[in-house]
């Protein structure tokens, strides 16, 4: 039974991400429009068109050059602090997954990598309401639960439910980053538009970075 | 004579070509390299790592560049911009922490000058200070 991912997984990821952007274009910039400048849905949705155009172009070689080819595309074409934020999380991916197939391991420590990058582009703190608000229980969730033996699908399983908890975390918060934090304690009540979409990122892992049968 | 490049990155296509416009009429016969990374590629507001990282190259003339920014996205698309250059040309770059109308307008006159990259960068930084000083604040 083949318990490795390779490119069909890494695609139905990155497509199904896309589409989950796709479908919550406008939640997320009404989110946005909230508490920041109105424009997180249509600049997330925006860059990830645009990845899955590059990948229409033909599949990469392996899993470090698609997801480099994720993270070039969206430091590129998303516009707003989302597309390096993102770009860097998936240029970090792939330069710690590496061009061999990946195991469960392998994905966790991907997904570390990727979001230490947002830590370091960013420079936020968990609770500043931020995407690390959502990503940073995704990945604690998805370590604790490969320690304690779980398969690859339960453990993405508990990383979306952390992810979309955390998410929902950030609504009694004040922002301490990007343009929600000049609103103040106006920003208080409000669900962050970024731990929403990270949530929708880890979501679409759970759904789609599972290990072919056979 | 050094000759420091300057890039501008902005949000807004309009708002950093102004700037420039606004920067070069302090010149007079001297000219300094300055490049706009500014907007998304469909017009709207917006900034794109690879187009600083290409407007760095352009302003480059192996003396170094200052690269001024307006907020948010902008600082962060910059430093990404960093990570996509090649390592003789990331080492010229500086990153100001300087106001971008009045950075940049301090930093053309300098660089046009032949002053060097900390000295074009130490310009952009104190951007604020004249008006600082006339309003008391």
């Amino acid at each position: 039974m083949a318990q490795e991912l390779g490119i069909p997984e890494f695609e139905g990821w990155i497509r199904a991400f896309a589409a989950a952007v796709a479908e919550h274009r406008d939640e997320l910039t009404t989110l946005d429009s909230a508490i920041g400048d109105a424009d997180h849905g249509t600049n997330m949705d925006r860059g990830m068109a645009a990845v899955v155009a590059a990948l229409d172009g033909g599949p990469p070689a392996d899993g470090a050059a698609l997801f480099k080819l994720v993270g070039a595309t969206l430091v590129s074409k998303v516009g707003g602090a989302s597309g390096p934020l993102y770009g860097t999380f998936f240029l970090r991916l792939a330069g710690a997954g590496g061009s061999g197939p990946w195991d469960a391991g392998t994905v966790a420590k991907a997904l570390r990598a990727g979001v230490e990058g947002v830590v370091a582009r960013g420079k936020a703190e968990p609770g500043d309401k931020t995407m690390l608000d959502a990503l940073l229980p995704a990945c604690d969730a998805l370590e604790a639960a490969l320690a304690a033996g779980q398969p690859l699908a339960d453990a993405l399983g508990a990383a979306a439910t952390a992810a979309v908890e955390g998410r929902d975390a950030t609504k009694p918060l004040q922002a301490r980053k990007g343009r929600a934090s000049y609103l103040g304690e106006r920003s208080i009540g409000h669900v962050d538009p970024g731990a929403t979409s990270a949530a929708l990122l880890v979501e679409a892992a759970a759904t789609a970075l599972v290990p072919a049968q056979g | 004579m050094p000759r420091v490049g300057l890039v501008v990155v902005s949000h807004s296509r309009p708002l950093a070509e102004a700037a420039v416009t606004l920067a070069r009429q302090m010149l007079t016969g001297a000219d300094v390299a300055v490049e706009v990374a500014a907007g998304t590629d469909d017009g709207g507001l917006g900034t794109d790592a690879f187009a600083i990282s290409e407007a760095i190259a352009a302003a480059d003339s192996g003396d170094g560049v200052v690269v001024l920014m307006d907020l948010g996205s902008a600082v962060l698309s910059a430093e990404t911009a960093l990570e996509l250059l090649a390592d003789d040309v990331r080492d010229r770059v500086l990153l100001s922490a300087g106001p971008l109308v009045e950075g940049l307008i301090g930093a053309v006159v300098v660089a046009a000058g032949g002053a060097d990259r900390d000295r074009v960068a130490a310009e952009a930084l104190r951007g604020l200070a004249p008006k600082q000083a006339h309003l008391g604040g």
